[in-house]
């Protein structure tokens, strides 16, 4: 009993010691950021229903392929990265998938007001230089018809929500501008095996062009995210790809805009380039702790023998 | 030489050679132990079995670790944790445990100072004890720099700059030690030569020492009882088991070490496969940067309290009082003017010394980690101020004591 309560004793001032410098710490020096539940509050909803037929016209008449590619529809983008990148600082997305990734009230906030939703005001009319892309006008009719027409062709085109993977879930959301070389993912798309060391030199040569570019439009690369999982954590990643201004004020990265599921599949590609054995961490622990448990009883048997004799 | 007869077993042949009767008789089955002592004194195996963990997990990783500056990280986070068939498994156990035993040392050395274990004939194993303290603090250091990491980076040149002494400015002893202006190769490469040779070895000859530094004095008991080993061990080896104060370390007092170390394993395991993070700070995953600092700079945990001790003064004293920390336990013996040897509970103030220098450590150990700012910074020096006095009382408190 003696020996219980000494360890009562010992364990308390553990917890309590690691209370201080864990959670408290933590709460103390980093700000917590509830998450929103992506659910863009202050995007202004769609209010009217689309046509995905009306929209496909909208949008060509729009001339939204005169800088985005939609790959699925036998669109390619206009221009190589490189030199997309060299017009626009950055490489416009491809559009095939956009539909199911982003969220549908930030798609139409996106077409009317593109650096209101992307949240980059503060880097670019605020500062006097222009966002590359334009703000959609309308075509002559009625102009949230016409963005409520397009948003539902976008979604249309798009592959079932379902059915997009971890992976393009994070291409088509960050894949632009984050590097991942845990998995060979350049801004630039993935990196080929190559035969000849030219074509890898070639190759990086143009991925190496490409961050330079980003970098002159951004202020600064974007970190490579390869170790994000572990070093950031997912609530972090989560509430940051909701509102990066709320964690990180004046920083240069937009509002991904992207729905709950594409969040939660970007996490999860995220923890499978940097947290990859964390399913065969939990099932060797599993054994490794049955194990443990007839090993303490086991030599609780045996101390109980051998001490029978001394007291 | 002597004279050899033909041996009739593997044993018997190897102790016409080695002696290995004997050795196992003074090493193990003679050797011994106070009959009544607590699971606290079974926190010497707990930590042999973790820095044997250490040891063969460092062996492991050592495997495949590249100490290059542009190397380093990729081989951590990326070879080892996931290239490597369970180099994870070696990576958690190796980060946990060095984590972990300064978790023991601390229970260890307070169980020292709570019984009175370092007094009258038992300064030595105080004395060693510390140097083994001060040996895994290097270690732990040096190892934290291998990964290469934003906080490794930070807080090798954090420390490192301690070494220019506040005003006397001696920048080219930094720079010594550094092996250039600012960490570079040159210190991964002597970081990592300190981490995987000399501080090991120094740490196992330490080992040797601290127990054989046991061996005259014995260990102390949970009541201070001044044991007489020769005739008690007498009584036990007549077979008057029960009625001796004494027992075997082995098989008896083993028997209990092992059950404690089981015990300690689950928890250990616990924390290596479900809670590995606690031990890692996230700032270390991202590579090392020179050019950006990371908004508070920290050392792990376990250096926490000596770290606030430095922090709240102005540069030269915050200095003064940080050597004085680091220095101060090994001078504990000397300071305890008091005769008994006795748990701090049945003595004189020092019952509430003990009990204000823990709880005191305790808060220097959190404000080390909370930013330097309004309150925390009040609260830290003022818990550093009581740290010293508290040490300097020591001798007038425990002089007045009456033997109990």
């Amino acid at each position: 009993m003696k020996e219980l309560k000494i360890l009562a004793v010992v364990v308390f001032f553990t917890l309590l010691t690691y209370w201080g410098i864990e959670p408290y710490a933590h709460s103390v020096m980093h700000k917590h950021v509830e998450s929103e539940g992506f659910t863009y509050k202050d995007l202004k909803p769609l209010s009217k229903k689309g046509d995905p037929a009306k929209g496909a016209q909208t949008f060509m008449n729009a001339g939204c392929i005169g800088c985005h590619g939609v790959k699925s529809q036998g669109m390619p983008a206009p221009m190589d990265p490189n030199a997309a990148a060299a017009s626009f600082g950055v490489n416009p997305p491809d559009l095939s998938n956009a539909g199911a990734v982003y969220d549908e009230r930030f798609l139409a906030d996106l077409i009317a007001n593109p650096e209101h939703a992307l949240m980059v005001e503060h880097k670019f009319s605020k500062m006097g230089r222009a966002f590359p892309m334009p703000a959609f006008y309308g075509t002559g009719g009625d102009k949230e018809q016409e963005i409520a027409d397009i948003v539902a062709y976008l979604k249309s085109i798009a592959k079932k929500p379902e059915e997009i993977t971890p992976k393009e879930a994070f291409e088509t959301a960050c894949g632009r501008c984050h590097a991942m070389h845990y998995d060979k993912w350049t801004q630039i798309g993935e990196r080929p095996k190559f035969k000849h060391e030219i074509d890898a030199i070639k190759f990086q040569e143009k991925v190496v062009d490409y961050q330079d570019k980003l970098t002159k439009y951004l202020g600064k690369l974007p970190p490579d995210l390869s170790m994000y999982i572990r070093s950031r954590g997912e609530h972090y990643l989560s509430t940051f790809m909701e509102n990066p201004q709320n964690l990180l004020p004046g920083t240069a990265m937009p509002r991904v805009g992207v729905n709950k599921e594409s969040a939660e599949k970007v996490i999860e590609y995220m923890a499978d380039v940097g947290d990859s054995k964390r399913h065969e961490r939990d099932s060797v622990g599993k054994i490794v702790m049955i194990y443990l448990f007839i090993f303490a009883f086991l030599a609780y048997l045996w101390k109980q023998s051998i001490w029978k004799e001394l007291h | 030489m002597a004279h050899f007869e033909k041996a009739h077993s593997l044993e018997e042949w190897l102790d016409q050679r080695l002696a290995i009767k004997t050795l196992r008789r003074v090493l193990a089955e003679e050797y011994w132990i106070p009959k009544n002592i607590n699971f606290l004194w079974a926190m010497g195996m707990v930590l042999a079995v973790t820095f044997g963990i250490l040891v063969v997990s460092g062996i492991f990783l050592l495997c495949y670790y590249q100490p290059n500056v542009n190397l380093a990280f990729d081989s951590v986070n990326y070879t080892i944790m996931q290239e490597v068939e369970f180099g994870w498994l070696w990576r958690h156990m190796h980060a946990v445990a060095a984590s972990v035993v300064f978790l023991i040392i601390y229970i260890h050395m307070f169980t020292g100072i709570y019984y009175g274990s370092y007094k009258k004939g038992r300064e030595l194993i105080w004395i060693s004890g510390m140097l083994l303290f001060v040996s895994f603090s290097a270690e732990a250091f040096s190892g934290y720099m291998l990964p290469w990491g934003q906080m490794s980076y930070w807080a090798g040149m954090v420390i490192t700059n301690l070494f220019s002494l506040g005003s006397l400015e001696l920048n080219g002893l930094v720079e010594w030690i550094r092996g250039d202006y600012v960490p570079g190769q040159a210190f991964l490469n002597r970081f990592f030569m300190l981490h995987v040779f000399l501080m090991p070895l120094i740490i196992m000859a330490l080992i040797g020492l601290h127990f054989g530094t046991l061996r005259i004095p014995h260990v102390n008991n949970q009541d201070g009882e001044e044991i007489d080993f020769e005739e008690e061990s007498k009584k036990y080896l007549a077979g008057k088991r029960r009625e001796a104060k004494v027992i075997r370390f082995q098989p008896d007092f083993l028997s209990k070490d092992m059950f404690v170390v089981s015990i300690f394993l689950i928890f250990f395991f616990y924390l290596v496969f479900w809670h590995y993070d606690f031990a890692m700070d996230p700032i270390n995953f991202d590579p090392a940067d020179p050019l950006k600092t990371p908004p508070h700079i920290y050392p792990e945990w376990y250096f926490l309290w000596s770290y606030e001790i430095l922090r709240p003064f102005p540069k030269d004293p915050g200095l003064v009082a940080f050597g004085f920390a680091q220095v101060i336990f090994f001078f504990l013996p000397f300071l305890d003017k008091s005769p008994n040897v006795a748990p701090a509970n049945r003595r004189g103030p020092f019952k509430y010394w003990f009990w204000i220098l823990l709880v005191d450590m305790i808060v220097l150990t959190m404000m080390g980690k909370l930013p330097p700012q309004g309150i925390y910074s009040t609260i830290g020096l003022v818990a550093a101020v009581v740290f010293i006095v508290l040490w300097i009382i020591l001798p007038v408190v425990t002089k007045k004591e009456k033997a109990v």
